[in-house]
């Protein structure tokens, strides 16, 4: 177990491609850190740095007080699992798990004990007998988990692990990962592009976007909190409603001609600036009646059982509405929309960073 | 669903396998029946007639000590050609697959040997090696070494090995880097994060997944020693010298079209088929157990 430190860490192609420019993460000692971001945003590539799989550019790995930028994999006391499992076809479940133990020269019966808990904890005992093929695609998972958790080592790597198997199988993995990190106290590293798996496994939420980290938090933070329009509208399902504002005086921004407050918008704001104004779709409600709201007009009608989504407009802007179903009687085309004021996100159109009342260190800390 | 194909025409079926068929009763069942019936019989010296003799030539082949050292020949240089051919093929084959600048350059150049007649390729070894006139042959008297493979058993024996396996290197080194290419390689990444170095990689992991290439391979180079081979030997060695390079095959081409004993070479063409069939049974039934696809 371990503390693992990436400082600036870049990966540059031969060719110039640069698919990681420059990241820093801490992660503390039995932190569970995801990497989450659309394909290509560098993630993977940076998880294989710290693998040893894909050498480092410049900046500094370190696991523990060791950097382990010329170390190689093995000496490295990772375990990984991979997208595709990567089991050794020709290997009984047994001799899968048991791999990375003969290859440390483990005395025999060390063997045996540490592969029968593995088995044990993962429930796989009936098929150590096995070839991988003849197992299902949650039982191959469980495989590639045992042969990671059976080396004990410092820290677990995961590229992607779940997103083979069916949804409802990726449901009960998460879980039962989640719960594996917990027991054995193990630092992990999680790569997904799934943002449900990010923000339900992780401790410390990564959001990565065109090789750079867009924003470092806890999941509640990241989503409460969104640094960039990018992680606003990558977080969150449905994604953040993006309207196009105008900012006024006193903390208030208008959006499709309606003047709303926006609590943590910075304050020195020129009046008159053309902004983007980020609204969650499940946090604008329909105003009691009689009370001024947004303009909402809707055009169609998602049902998704407790909760339908409202497709419309406010102004010119898209909107998306995630109300209890029922809200709204059959067949409305038009109603008021209320928004708390903390939760009208305000971000810099042409940067798409947020404009904060508070600055980007401070929150961070916070 | 219906697993079987239905023709409503009773014939079309028929006649759609018919030159699959005719093809093998023309070219395979027809000649080798032949050659079981003429080993039964004994032609007289002008070939005008011949005579049914039971297993005569069978028991006057099995007498000869020529035979016997025939076999030893073909015994040794099948075994040589196929772990030569095999081991470097897959040698390359490892290099070739790495990531290297210029590597398809690399891989189309091993490639070009198999496009080399069978006689070309011997005529060249014969150049480069022959005492007098060969680079290689010159270079090796130069430097004290006692080369005539015009006249030395081994030395001709040797030379055979060395281009009938550089011969059949380009074919095995298309299957066999096929073959690594097809391993994925987060495999090989596994093994690395498991701590197995790279020799250990190789035997444990990368070794027993080419094991179905590795078998076909096998199956096809003993074929090919067996029969294929004719044409570098005649091209090199005619057999000689003192019948040093003469393998099965050769041996049933020399007595048979230049000693004319037709019904002798028909005999030994039976025994030829016998053991490769033979050789082949077992490695379908002991070997393949052994190979995990």
């Amino acid at each position: 177990m371990a503390v693992v430190t990436l400082k600036d860490v870049r990966k540059v192609y031969a060719g110039g491609v640069e698919a990681v420019k420059g990241v820093s993460i801490d992660i503390p000692d039995g932190g569970f850190c995801v990497l989450v971001g659309p394909s290509g945003c560098g993630k993977s590539t940076l998880l294989r740095m710290v693998a040893g799989l894909e050498t480092i550019s410049s900046g500094e790995v370190a696991i523990g007080d060791r950097v382990v930028n010329d170390i190689e994999p093995a000496e490295r006391d990772i375990a990984m699992v991979f997208q595709n499992y990567a089991l050794y076809p020709h290997m009984s479940v047994y001799d899968n798990i048991a791999y990375g133990l003969r290859n440390r020269k483990t005395p025999k019966d060390e063997i045996d004990r540490r592969v029968q808990e593995a088995a044990r904890i993962l429930a796989i005992e009936p098929f150590l007998q096995r070839k991988p093929r003849a197992l299902s695609g949650g039982q191959r998972q469980r495989v590639a988990m045992g042969r990671a958790i059976v080396r004990k080592p410092q820290v677990f790597l995961f590229d992607e692990p779940l997103s083979n198997l069916d949804a409802k199988l990726r449901v009960q993995m998460r879980v039962e990962i989640k719960k594996l990190q917990r027991a054995l106290g193990v630092t992990s590293i999680y790569v997904t592009h799934d943002q449900v798996e990010a923000m339900t496994l992780s401790d410390k939420l990564v959001v990565m976007s065109g090789g750079q980290v867009e924003q470092v938090g806890t999941p509640t933070e990241v989503y409460r909190r969104p640094e960039t329009r990018f992680v606003a509208t990558f977080i969150g399902s449905p994604p953040m409603n993006i309207l196009p504002g105008v900012v006024e005086t006193d903390g208030r921004v208008s959006v499709g001609g309606q003047s709303l407050a926006a609590a943590d918008m910075a304050t020195d704001l020129k009046p008159g600036l053309a902004v983007d104004v980020g609204i969650r779709p499940e946090e604008a409600e329909i105003a009691a009646p009689g009370v001024a709201g947004c303009a909402f007009a809707i055009d169609f009608v998602e049902e998704l059982g407790a909760t339908e989504l409202l497709h419309g407009t406010i102004g010119e802007g898209a909107f998306v509405l995630q109300v209890p179903t029922g809200s709204v009687p059959n067949g409305t085309k038009q109603v008021a929309l209320t928004i708390a004021p903390n939760c009208v996100h305000v971000f810099d159109r042409e940067t798409g960073k947020r404009l904060s009342r508070r600055p980007a260190e401070a929150s961070k800390a916070a | 669903m219906e697993k079987r194909s239905v023709y409503t025409n009773k014939l079309l079926p028929y006649l759609l396998l018919a030159p699959q068929l005719v093809i093998t009763l023309v070219f395979f069942y027809w000649p080798a029946s032949q050659a079981v019936w003429m080993s039964f019989r004994i032609e007289d010296a002008f070939g005008i007639s011949t005579e049914f003799v039971g297993f005569e030539n069978y028991v006057t082949l099995f007498g000869q000590r020529s035979y016997y050292e025939s076999m030893w020949t073909t015994l040794v240089f099948s075994l040589a050609v196929t772990i030569l051919a095999m081991s470097f093929s897959l040698l390359l084959a490892v290099m070739a697959d790495k990531q290297i600048r210029g590597g398809s350059v690399y891989r189309t150049l091993l490639i070009w040997p198999y496009a080399v007649a069978p006689a070309i390729a011997g005529v060249l070894w014969l150049f480069m090696f022959q005492p007098s006139l060969g680079m290689i042959g010159r270079g090796l008297i130069a430097a004290g070494v006692p080369w005539n493979p015009m006249l030395n058993g081994d030395h001709a024996l040797l030379l055979v090995i060395l281009a009938a396996a550089w011969k059949q290197i380009s074919y095995n080194f298309l299957f066999f880097l096929a073959g690594l290419q097809s391993i994925p390689k987060s495999l090989i990444e596994a093994a690395a994060i498991d701590g197995a170095k790279p020799a250990r990689r190789f035997w444990t992991i990368i070794f027993p997944m080419l094991s179905p290439t590795t078998f076909f391979l096998l199956v096809v180079n003993i074929v090919y020693v067996f029969f294929d081979t004719f044409g570098i030997i005649d091209a090199i060695t005619h057999g000689g010298p003192a019948k040093a390079t003469e393998t099965l095959v050769f041996k049933v081409y020399s007595d048979g079209r230049l000693g004319g004993d037709l019904g002798g070479s028909a005999a030994q063409s039976v025994v030829l088929m016998v053991i490769v069939i033979a050789l082949t049974a077992i490695q379908f039934r002991y070997v393949e157990r052994k190979v995990t696809y």
